[in-house]
């Protein structure tokens, strides 16, 4: 037990340590250099100076929202393969980016941000994302079972429908929309809103806490379900709650930052291979992945154009996409094998 | 210890089980047989309630299974199914799982006795130098091992076993059955498994419950079951019944389609 304990503290500390250090990168990279020293002397006496602004106004809140909402994906994504034991389940397979796409694109075309606030989009984004995950779930739930190539099916057709609505809603909108709606569906970190930052921590983290309550129970699903009912444990209930708690977190991530894809499903696959599939070690390590993934993501997506910028997304996509293959070709990377 | 009651079930309203009635007395060693589709791992899975009767109960120690709390009921009763497994665990995490339900809220971490437990069970099941190993690298045979030391983790009474020995050479099915008898006699573990091998259900079980279309046709000793008119009535093939010289239980022998015609036989 010594040995194991010792062997996930080494392992949290790398990942740690990497997680440090990928921060400081973003920080110092961007269109305006600043260098590794002189972070600590403008942190401390730099207030006031165009560099402290850029660092700690500009800068630092993506890091904050990166390492929040990669850590968030990621452990949706841990949480939901490991449940319906299927390598293919993720956050966005399930309809749910579709529904906050959809929600936030109504918002942004009847112009309702004009009179309700620029919060009420994430707010709407939201509303949609829980519109969808609660047709999914209704919509799958045959005898009080929750069956997973019913949700899958279900999910991927309701992704379809939400994509369609919206291409439907671009092809009349107008112009100015237009860029709106584009920018917000390829995702982005960029949010001036230090309230929906704090919010994204916090519950990001609350998420983390409360998924290590069922790391057990994952670990028993990893047996089949039938097993996991043997070895006493409610398979329904705690499917459901899952279900229902990956989903928020989803949610959540989607209606601040956008469409971020590929994370929530290529990070558990990596950290499955590198640290194994005791959850008690794969949900810390997925949410410390997640989050150096899409801070490094981000990093490339401001600094690859500079003075432009990427949506994030599509640095997600094509750098998980093409990881994905390397490591497909390297290993059978089927659920957990190694 | 275990009793069915009047337990007619199946699933998505085709009844697979219908009107079974049998009692189990503690320390039992019980094979369940019947041909395929016949309904025996739905019997097992109504045992271990992972399939809601219709009608009737299962009762044990007197009390309906559906009443007895999921943890609770982990703890007296372990099942070994032929799910295939897909985690990469050392065989040592994998058997550890089994002690699952007798962790206490907010518990995540095995205990000294949990691992001290482990190790006894595993040199007992003849698994120990094998628990460093990944449990996806490890043999048919040894993997099903590895299954039964997960489930007996839970120190449960009675074990529900499902094919324990299929795809399994003579060397690993004796190994596994010869363990379960050896439990069984030491340490009074009621053993109630699924076998499609009427010769090894002959050797090893005390009592054979015969299943054939959803309904208990026979039970008895090996000797008042595995009588020839009544296999070949319910496998409806030819079957030749003879005496083990040393054991004197008794053993099937096959007729194929060309020798029946030579003998006259259908």
């Amino acid at each position: 037990m010594k040995n194991k304990l010792l062997n996930w503290f080494i392992w949290v500390a790398v990942l740690g340590g990497i997680l440090l250090g990928t921060c400081i990168l973003s920080l110092a990279i961007g269109s305006s250099e600043i260098s590794f020293k002189k972070i600590i002397p403008l942190l401390l006496e730099g207030k006031g100076t165009a560099e402290y602004s850029i660092l700690f106004n500009l800068r630092l809140p993506r890091i904050i929202l990166g390492f929040a909402i990669g850590g968030a994906l990621s452990l949706a994504g841990v949480m939901l393969q490991g449940m319906f034991r299927n390598p293919l389940v993720e956050p966005y397979t399930l309809g749910i980016s579709g529904g906050a796409a959809l929600g936030v694109c109504l918002n942004i075309v009847l112009r309702l941000n004009h009179t309700l606030g620029i919060l009420s989009l994430p707010i709407s984004g939201f509303i949609g994302a829980l519109t969808v995950i609660l047709l999914v779930y209704f919509l799958t739930l045959r005898k009080g079972l929750l069956k997973v190539q019913g949700l899958l099916l279900t999910g991927v057709m309701i992704s379809f429908i939400c994509s369609s609505l919206l291409m439907f809603i671009m092809a009349v909108s107008r112009a100015e929309d237009l860029h709106g709606i584009v920018f917000w569906i390829m995702g982005s970190l960029e949010e001036p809103n230090w309230l929906l930052i704090k919010a994204a921590v916090w519950v990001s983290l609350l998420g983390l806490f409360l998924s290590y309550l069922f790391s057990l129970h994952l670990n028993a699903f990893s047996l089949g379900e039938d097993e996991a009912k043997s070895l006493g444990i409610n398979t329904e209930r705690i499917k459901s709650l899952l279900f229902i708690f990956s989903s928020l977190l989803t949610g959540l991530s989607v209606s601040i930052c956008g469409v971020i894809g590929f994370v929530g499903l290529v990070i558990p696959h990596f950290m499955r291979l590198l640290v194994g599939g005791d959850h008690r070690l794969l949900l810390i390590s997925s949410y410390l992945g997640g989050a150096i993934f899409l801070i490094l993501c981000d990093t490339f997506a401001r600094t690859i154009i500079s003075p432009l910028e990427l949506p994030v997304g599509v640095i997600t996509g094509i750098l998980g996409g093409i990881l994905f293959i390397y490591a497909l070709t390297k290993k059978q990377l089927v659920l957990g094998e190694k | 210890m275990l009793e069915i009651d009047n337990l007619t079930c199946g699933y998505d309203d085709k009844f697979h089980l219908r009107n079974i009635n049998f009692k189990l007395a503690d320390k039992e060693f019980v094979g369940i047989i019947g041909p395929n589709g016949s309904g025996k791992t739905t019997l097992l899975k109504a045992i271990s309630r992972l399939l809601k009767p219709n009608k009737g109960r299962v009762l044990f120690a007197g009390k309906d299974i559906w009443q007895i709390n999921l943890k609770e009921l982990a703890m007296k009763i372990a099942v070994v199914s032929q799910s295939p497994v897909t985690n990469s665990m050392t065989v040592e995490d994998f058997v550890l799982l089994g002690r699952i339900p007798h962790f206490k809220l907010l518990q995540f971490l095995e205990s000294k006795k949990d691992l001290a437990m482990a190790e006894k069970i595993m040199s007992l099941t003849d698994i120990l130098r094998f628990k460093d190993r990944a449990i996806a690298e490890m043999s048919g045979g040894e993997k099903q091992l590895v299954f039964l030391t997960r489930a007996l983790m839970q120190e449960p009474k009675l074990i529900l076993l499902d094919e324990p020995t299929a795809h399994l050479d003579i060397t690993h099915q004796v190994v596994i059955l010869d363990l379960l008898k050896r439990l069984n006699k030491r340490t009074g573990l009621t053993v109630v498994m699924v076998l499609h091998d009427l010769n090894l259900a002959s050797e090893y079980c005390e009592r054979l419950i015969l299943i054939n279309e959803g309904q208990i046709y026979k039970t008895g000793k090996p000797e008042e079951v595995l009588q020839y008119q009544i296999i070949e009535q319910v496998y409806k093939t030819v079957v030749v019944v003879d005496k083990n010289p040393i054991s004197s239980k008794p053993y099937l022998l096959v007729v194929p389609e060309e020798e029946r015609q030579r003998s006259g036989q259908r």
